[in-house]
């Protein structure tokens, strides 16, 4: 008789749950009227057909996964931080900021880039800790918290772009002046991407995996977002670890967001955060909060994203497609979840 | 209407909580139920009013078997249950609550059912507003909006499960006198309580439960004595108690006065010395629990002064409670003490102190070894603390528990454990106790505090009694107390 | 009052009708204690759906139709998941407000920028000639009057019939409701459907009479759902303080064009956004009435003055129905 908790049975409802997605996706392709494998086949080579492909997956796979990183540990406390988003985009406003303070003076192109940074994740880490305050202090749910900090954000940059960092002559949806090639992370000869950023990437979900399974810390946060008031009886000081949990998450989100400004686009744009918040949420209840599954899954999804800028070229679909497909895998996965939960709990009755 | 209760059997797993009753209760009848907190009486009344359905036998009403599967059948058969803690719809008005389930049109017509309501309060002299808001109202003015709307559906048989509890001396005699009405009106009234003197004074009959069995009737007039030892058993003999010489007085409670939503404390004193085990017995809902809670520091006094080897503790935040050496064990295992998703290995090292930025797996795993095999917890290192039974899931509390502590503090240490890990349990609280721990511990049984406590308090409607020595104590001088004889 | 200011805001609440349906179709579902976070996504996808129902069959009735049905389905599968299979609320609300958002640009490819139906002007006569009042509220068309009828019927059913009482009870406390004979799961199913149904219709709304056509990303409409939740909880979950929130909204965003052109240093697109974050922002308002240094001040006060400010924070209720997101299990 299957053993009924066994690893196996769990990764046959993953995969059910899997199947399930891509048919799914597949209908919604015939009701688009589009051809599915060659859809499939449009996406598979528009991620992984070239180097120039491949690395602008990879180009587009390290803010994602920076941004899974840190929403890792959000979700070890228990919170909801749907504010990602504005904190991605606060760090790009702050490094834009010290970019521009900076580009003019006589110091060294590789301390600017570094400040940049730096100046990135002092903006992701204040617009995160804002959230915090407001569900601390404020009573308010990190949810809407998070949303309308988002939104605040939004309304800062287009201020930015079209007021005072407007270029020269009318404010443009182009966004900033673009940056000196100096103050560019330095890329990879003839691609977009950069060891750098690709190192910073990995790095951060390894300091996250060390974070969630060998510290105490770690496992404090886990406490709290697992049990608050069992937590604080044994002595966690629970509000302060919610806060430090947003505090680290929001250096992550700067940091992604500084990678966008100083190694993807170079300058400010409206959307600069580019929704990698909210994939990044998806991402990591896809891997079910497991670190060890960020950094492929999180590949995996960039190349969807990238794979489907094909899409309206050659087949004239919209390349939203590779969205319809990541929230299907989600949305299955968490469902048949559910189901199996439901039919082992059954069985001990 | 005449209901009877035949043969009724309800088990919840290994535990047999309605052992073979039968009981009749004629029209116009107070019936009083006695019995200590799991006897039995309240999965009766849940039995009896819906809640639950019993494994075995029948409930007859006038003579005819009916089944009652929900509530709502209940109360089409006449029997409507008062809850201990009322069950009503806080943020709304009167008048809604009055409404809500009850069958009828599309549109209500509040009017009328004011009406309806305020004329039937008249009859008992009760006092509400049908416009107020219920979560304004105080736990008796809630119980006499219970007590109404299930008349005005149509009650005949009236379950009251510990209905005097936190409300005030002239909201219990309203009651009184209501159901004493009620009663002459042809009602049968239940009155479950563990309230010695309010059931000798009301009930016309009176039915004592211990460990899941009726085990007596009696009539009036009540002989306090007999219906204690019904309740509570035959005394057992003591062994010996091993004393500690004496030293200073460890914890120091001075004055100390708590208020939450439901009870009130004023001017509770109490000193203990290090080494001495304190158990606090009364019923449920009495004020032990918030007592306990307040000397962890989960609480604060609103009046009062708290000192730990001299050292003032009134009004600090938890952990100044918890770096001068109190620890305090929950009853609520899986709510408030563990954490369901770690292992039993992750939770000793959260108790632990932090040595160092990384946690030493090897070292944490070792120790857990260790302590699982003292504690004799059966699991692994890495079992998950909800896959543990519950008599394990407190050894691993306890084991959780740092070395030294100057104040322990337990809540029901011993619920739901078998006689041998009570015994082992105790028996390494002891120890702690030789090593000057001093111990202040809640428990609903009676053998146990008097065996194992130095002293013992009994709580009573948030009333504190002098501490009584243990040794001099019967068992049942401490149900008389317990019941509320003697404050 | 000039003419022009008056068909200004008659078009506000033009616009406000969509915004009330969705904050009163999510109240209903959140009085019944379902959290439906998917309702961004939705608004979007049903009205795309809408709008290539109309167009493609050239009936109007069919694509509003078409945007509850959607509506209701969507909303069902939150219901489920969090009742039967015991997930989150939150996860897969926020998983399918992404995947419809994503659908509806997908699906909605190509039908941008054509020219579909549009729901006519339905001028109230008699009243529509009475001045002041007439052109602001009864020149408009039936999606408008069945928007002020809606208000009224959701405020009368929440509160003053019986089923609707019971609404709030499921809400509050579950447990007390079972007692008193309520199926409280399906009715939490039926009333999330319910809701999600009135969120469906707001879609349509918007691609066939506000906002007419579908423009993809330009469209404008993401964010109104999330919106929607914020009115919800600024409302108090009570249908007409709701309705309150969403003519807020809307005017918020018709001052932003309106002070245009006096305010030149501002981007316009600032304006377009600054409504979002200031309705979310009115949610601290609304909840200093929660946090804890609010109930120890008042535990320090007086009785009477304690009464009667417990008086005004139940006026404006901050609090939600105390049962919200806890499934509920029979014992």
């Amino acid at each position: 008789m299957l053993n009924k908790s066994s690893a196996g049975f769990k990764f046959g409802f993953q995969i059910l749950a899997i199947v399930a997605a891509l048919i799914f996706t597949t209908v919604v392709m015939l009701l688009a009227k589009a051809p599915p494998l060659e859809a499939y086949k449009l996406i598979f080579t528009g991620s992984v057909g070239s180097i120039g492909k491949i690395s602008d997956v990879i180009v587009a796979w390290i803010p994602l996964l920076l941004a899974t990183s840190g929403l890792l540990l959000t979700f070890a406390a228990g919170l909801w931080n749907i504010g990602i988003e504005g904190q991605i985009t606060l760090g790009a406003i702050f490094t834009t900021w010290a970019l521009r303070l900076l580009q003019d003076t006589s110091m060294s192109p590789t301390l600017i880039i570094l400040i940049g940074f730096l100046a990135g994740i002092l903006g992701g880490m204040i617009w995160a800790s804002l959230t915090g305050l407001l569900k601390i202090y404020g009573g308010v749910n990190e949810i809407f918290g998070g949303l309308g900090l988002n939104f605040v954000a939004t309304a800062l940059t287009i201020w930015l772009i079209f007021g005072p960092w407007k270029r020269p002559g009318v404010g443009s949806m182009s966004g900033t002046v673009p940056f000196d090639n100096l103050l560019w992370l330095p890329q990879v000869e003839g691609l977009r991407m950069s060891w750098w950023s690709l190192g910073i990437g990995l790095i951060g979900i390894a300091i996250v995996y060390l974070i969630l399974q060998g510290t105490y810390f770690g496992l404090r946060l886990k406490a709290v977002g697992k049990n608050g008031r069992a937590a604080f009886v044994i002595g966690i000081p629970t509000g302060k670890y919610m806060m430090s949990a947003f505090f680290i998450c929001g250096a992550f989100a700067g940091l992604a967001g500084a990678t966008q400004v100083l190694a993807v686009y170079h300058r400010l744009i409206p959307a600069i955060s580019s929704g990698y918040g909210f994939l990044g949420l998806m991402v990591a209840m896809l891997i079910n909060y497991q670190a060890l599954w960020a950094a492929p899954v999180a590949l995996f999804f960039a190349a969807l994203n990238i794979g489907s800028i094909q899409l309206p070229i050659v087949l004239k679909l919209d390349s939203t497609l590779s969205g319809v497909l990541q929230g299907a895998l989600v949305l299955f996965v968490l469902m048949m979840d559910g189901v199996r939960r439901r039919l082992t709990a059954k069985k001990v009755k | 209407m005449n209901v009877e209760l035949v043969h009724i059997h309800k088990s919840f797993g290994a535990v047999h909580a309605n052992n073979d009753i039968s009981i009749s209760i004629k029209s116009g009848v107070i019936q009083g139920i006695l019995g200590e907190n799991g006897a039995g009486k309240s999965t009766l009344m849940k039995v009896l009013s819906g809640f639950i359905q019993a494994d075995s036998g029948d409930i007859l009403l006038d003579g005819k078997a009916v089944h009652i599967g929900t509530p709502s059948d209940a109360i089409k058969h006449g029997i409507g249950m008062l809850h201990q803690d009322p069950l009503d719809f806080p943020p709304m008005k009167i008048v809604d609550n009055m409404l809500i389930g009850h069958d009828g049109g599309l549109f209500p017509n509040r009017r009328e059912v004011s009406k309806s309501l305020k004329e039937l309060q008249a009859q008992f002299g009760f006092n509400l507003d049908p416009e107020a808001y219920v979560d304004g109202l105080t736990v008796g003015e809630r119980q006499q909006l219970e007590i109404l709307r299930l008349l005005w559906l149509g009650a005949q048989i009236l379950i009251l499960d510990e209905p005097t509890t936190g409300i005030s001396a002239s909201q219990k005699a309203k009651l009184f006198e209501t159901l004493k009405k009620l009663a002459e009106q042809g009602m049968v009234i239940i009155f479950v309580s563990h309230k010695l003197e309010d059931v000798e004074g009301l009930c016309h009959k009176i039915a004592v439960f211990r460990q899941g069995s009726l085990v007596g009737e009696a009539a009036p007039p009540y002989n306090t004595d007999n219906l204690v030892e019904m309740m509570f058993g035959k005394v057992i003999s003591l062994d010996e108690k091993t004393r500690l010489e004496n030293c200073e007085p460890a914890v120091e409670v001075t004055n100390l006065s708590i208020e939450d939503n439901r009870i009130q404390i004023r001017n509770a004193n109490l000193t203990v010395n290090c080494g001495e085990v304190i158990g606090l017995a009364g019923m449920e809902g009495s004020g032990q629990r918030q007592f306990l809670r307040t000397l962890a520091g989960l609480m604060r006094p609103v009046g009062g002064d708290l000192r730990l080897g001299g050292k003032r503790l009134t009004g600090k935040p938890y952990h100044s409670f918890q770096d001068a050496g109190i620890s305090y064990v929950p009853a609520s295992r899986m709510e408030e003490g563990l954490i369901p998703g770690l292992s039993i290995t992750e939770h000793f090292i959260l108790s632990e102190g932090q040595s160092g930025f990384f946690i030493d797996r090897e070292k944490a795993v070792t120790i857990s070894r260790e302590r699982i095999n003292t504690f004799n917890i059966k699991g692994e290192p890495v079992t998950r603390v909800e896959a543990l039974s519950g008599g394990n899931q407190q050894r691993a509390l306890l084991a959780m528990l740092r070395t030294p502590l100057r104040l322990l503090l337990l809540e029901h240490p011993t619920r739901g454990l078998d006689i041998e890990s009570s015994i082992w349990i105790w028996s390494q609280l002891k120890d702690r106790c030789r090593q000057k721990t001093c111990i202040v511990f809640i428990s609903a049984d009676l053998e146990e505090v008097l065996h194992y406590s130095d002293r013992i308090l009994v709580f009573y409607n948030g009333k504190v009694s002098q501490p009584l020595d243990a040794a001099a104590t019967t068992v049942d001088q401490l149900g008389q107390l317990i019941g509320g004889k003697g404050f | 009052m000039d003419n022009n200011t008056l068909v200004g805001l008659a078009g506000i609440l033009a616009s406000a009708a969509p915004v009330v349906f969705a904050a009163i179709g999510e109240t209903i579902t959140e009085r019944a204690g379902i959290t439906n976070l998917s309702i961004n996504g939705l608004i979007l996808l049903t009205a795309m759906a809408g709008f290539a129902t109309s167009v493609t069959t050239g009936s109007l009735l069919l694509g509003f139709l078409v945007g509850a049905l959607i509506g209701a389905f969507v909303s069902l599968i939150v219901a489920f998941s969090s009742i039967a299979l015991k997930q989150s609320q939150v996860a897969v609300g926020f998983v399918l407000a992404l995947m419809c958002r994503d659908l509806s640009y997908f699906l909605g490819n190509p039908y941008m920028g054509l020219s579909g139906p549009r729901v006519p002007s339905l001028p109230i006569p008699v009243l529509a000639d009475i001045p002041v009042v007439g052109v602001l509220f009864f020149r408009q068309d039936i999606l408008v009057y069945s928007s002020y009828i809606l208000i009224a019927v959701a405020y009368i059913f929440v509160f003053k019939t019986r089923p609707g009482l019971m609404l709030q009870g499921i809400g509050e406390q579950p447990a007390t409701a079972y007692v008193r004979g309520a199926n409280v799961n399906r009715l939490r199913y039926i009333y999330t459907i319910i809701g999600g149904a009135l969120v469906g219709l707001a879609g349509p709304m918007y691609s066939l009479s506000v906002k007419v056509g579908w423009k993809g990303t330009i469209t404008g409409l993401d964010g109104i759902g999330w919106i929607a939740l914020a009115i919800t909880i600024f409302g108090g979950w009570n249908p007409l303080r709701a309705a309150f929130g969403a003519y807020l909204f809307v005017l918020l965003q018709w001052l932003g064009l309106v002070l245009q052109p006096s305010l030149p240093n501002i981007p316009s697109q600032v304006l377009q956004v600054a409504p979002f974050p200031l309705m979310i922002l009115t949610l601290l308002l609304v909840n200093i009435g929660n946090s804890e240094w609010v109930d120890r001040t008042l535990a320090g006060l007086p009785e009477e003055v304690r009464r009667f400010i417990a008086k005004v924070l139940r006026a404006m209720r901050t609090t939600p129905p105390a049962a919200l997101g806890i499934p509920f299990e029979n014992e």
